[in-house]
């Protein structure tokens, strides 16, 4: 699926969070969002997965104006996954799995033997099949987060987006991650603190600043000296490891006096 | 991990269904159920010769019979006006009442995500409260109806004033109680104002019962707007149990899964309101069934809403017509009032709760 936002702006509390953001994630593309804390990274997710109405601007999904749209409409096509998807009620991870077909349901009946196929084919794709009946709250960091991808593989989605999914999560983890996801052939637009993981798994970046679009390209474009020393305000310097994708070495930051 | 989809996670693919049965993916309840509803009957069948008067089965069952137009021999006028006029309805109403009670508290804890919410807790039996005694008292019509039309109105100044102070910071945690409780001491002292203000000792003492909480006047008509309302009530709040799920991870979550949040928030307050009102304009405002039966329950059973919800009612329904018979002989001939006992059972484990959550 396609995803694109025209002149998007969102604005919180008297704040814009999000300022006149034009882009574009073509169908089947990774694409990671990148951006210091406080950029608008959630913020744009949240817009574009339909969570948040725009203050202006429009998004659209394979060329259909989300606004015109109900919530079902969007979530029987688009997965999002949060940063930290917590539960206090401590269900079992088949029952979060099938949360993953809620869209699809009928509200007189329980889940058919189809949701129960695709629950249990989630289950298996991520190797969650022996972990079915085990209770939230037991599930480490990394099975909770599988789980939460499982959930949004459940919703059989064309697109997904993912809220810094890598949280919290060792570089084993972090890796299979974006592993799969970049192996997806679903659109897949990624919020990311790494740089260089999001410059090893994604085919292009959008690089927000407070809250605008200042770069968008593919890594080697995006990921440049002078623009994260503008964005980020550090100094680094950029290799190329013996595969091609870029090394970040990060020099001290850049004095704040100035 | 594979790095193909498998065909039925593929959105343009079909979804084969493979022929093997598949493997349920809830704990099996249909057991759970059958016990509950004949630990219901039985229940009901118990406590309705439970109390004043010599009544034993046979008794109740020819009451029962006469009054469903079978060929029994009648009770004296006295006895089986006792049973039927006061009896009956009154261990139908505490089943009714528990049942909505405890569906109550299972939906406002998942609204608001919050394990302690329920109407008691919240202010809004107070509120319903207020709003029955002023109908009562300023006479504004005293039947069922207009009663629950006053507690509904008052249920949902509540619910409004508590939204309020609560503004946009979440619902989350102990915070929400208090503003529950501060609101529930508001609308008591309005109760005691209207009360003091512009009635005479008979009306007072007529009206203590919502504050209290008691089955003593349940009747037929009452029961039977009560169970209408209680029924309908607990049907919308079943019919949104997919999307309380999805309310487990939070309001963007459930957003993401298609669940219209902000219509499914106001529809189950309201609801849940309804149930409320309609509850407390017939008995009172009774404490902590809608804390304790739905943790009980999903203890057993776990958290999914589909399952959760009926279970909580019957088990509701049981609690309280159990504690109702127990209100009836613990002090007899002297009549306790039920939300004396709910309340006495409750408090410790509403702190269990608090302690569990680490927050006492």
């Amino acid at each position: 699926m396609r995803i694109s936002a025209r002149n998007l702006t969102w604005t919180a509390g008297g704040t814009t969070v999000v300022r006149n953001v034009t882009m574009a994630v073509e169908s089947g593309e990774t694409v990671g969002l990148i951006g210091p804390n406080g950029a608008g990274k959630s913020s744009l997710l949240r817009c574009l997965a339909g969570l948040r109405t725009p203050t202006a601007g429009t998004v659209h999904h394979d060329g259909e104006d989300i606004a015109a749209h109900d919530p079902r409409h969007v979530a029987r096509r688009l997965a999002f996954v949060e940063q930290t998807g917590e539960s206090d009620t401590d269900p079992r991870v088949a029952d979060v799995v099938a949360l993953g077909r809620t869209p699809f349901r009928d509200r007189w009946r329980g889940l058919s033997p189809a949701d129960h196929a695709v629950v249990d084919a989630a289950l298996d794709h991520l190797g969650l099949a022996g972990l079915r009946h085990r209770h939230w709250s037991t599930l480490s960091g990394g099975e909770r987060q599988r789980t939460h991808l499982a959930r949004a593989l459940a919703q059989r989605p064309t697109a997904i987006l993912l809220d810094e999914p890598t949280n919290h999560l060792d570089i084993r983890h972090q890796l299979e991650l974006l592993e799969l996801l970049s192996h997806t052939s679903q659109t897949v637009l990624v919020a990311l603190h790494d740089l260089a993981l999001a410059a090893r798994y994604c085919d292009r970046l959008l690089l927000l600043h407070r809250g605008e679009l200042v770069a968008h390209g593919t890594p080697t474009e995006v990921l440049t000296p002078a623009l994260l020393r503008q964005v980020y305000e550090v100094d680094v310097h950029i290799g190329q490891d013996d595969l091609g994708y870029p090394v970040l070495a990060y020099r001290a930051p850049v004095s704040q006096a100035r | 991990m594979p790095a193909e989809l498998p065909l039925a996670l593929r959105p343009d693919a079909e979804v084969r269904v493979p022929a093997a049965p598949v493997r349920q993916a809830g704990r099996r309840s249909g057991p759970l159920f059958a016990a509950g509803v004949v630990a219901l009957l039985v229940s009901l069948a118990a406590c309705m010769v439970v109390g004043s008067g010599d009544i034993g089965f046979g008794e109740l069952g020819r009451v029962l019979g006469g009054h469903l137009g079978l060929d029994v021999e009648p009770l004296p006028r006295l006895l089986d006006s006792l049973v039927w006029d006061l009896r009956v309805p009154r261990v139908l109403m505490a089943a009714v009442v528990g049942a909505a009670l405890a569906g109550c508290g299972a939906v406002l804890q998942a609204v608001t995500r919050n394990a302690l919410a329920e109407p008691y807790l919240l202010g809004v039996s107070h509120g319903a409260s207020t709003g029955a005694v002023l109908v009562v008292v300023l006479g504004v019509g005293g039947g069922v109806v207009s009663v629950s039309g006053g507690a509904l109105v008052g249920a949902l100044c509540s619910f409004a004033l508590l939204l309020a102070l609560l503004g946009r910071r979440g619902l989350g945690s102990v915070r929400v109680v208090l503003t529950g409780i501060v609101i529930g001491l508001l609308f008591e002292a309005v109760t005691y104002l209207v009360l003091m203000a512009s009635s005479d000792a008979d009306t007072t003492r007529a009206v203590t019962h919502w504050l209290l909480g008691s089955m003593a006047p349940s009747r037929w008509d009452s029961l039977t707007v009560t169970t209408v309302v209680a029924a309908a009530g607990l049907l919308v709040l079943w019919l949104h149990a997919t999307a309380l799920d999805g309310f487990a991870f939070g309001t963007d979550t459930a957003a993401s899964l298609g669940v219209d949040v902000r219509r499914t928030r106001i529809v189950l307050l309201v609801a849940t309101a309804v149930l409320t009102s309609v509850v407390v304009a017939s008995v009172g405002a009774i404490a902590f069934v809608g804390l304790l039966v739905p943790h009980g329950v999903r203890f057993l059973v776990g958290p999914s809403h589909r399952v959760l919800l009926p279970l909580s009612a019957l088990a509701g329904a049981v609690f309280l017509v159990w504690a109702d018979a127990l209100s009836r002989v613990a002090f007899a001939p002297r009549d306790v009032p039920v939300g004396v006992f709910t309340a006495l059972v409750g408090v410790p484990l509403f702190l269990l709760v608090l302690r569990r959550r680490g927050e006492l």
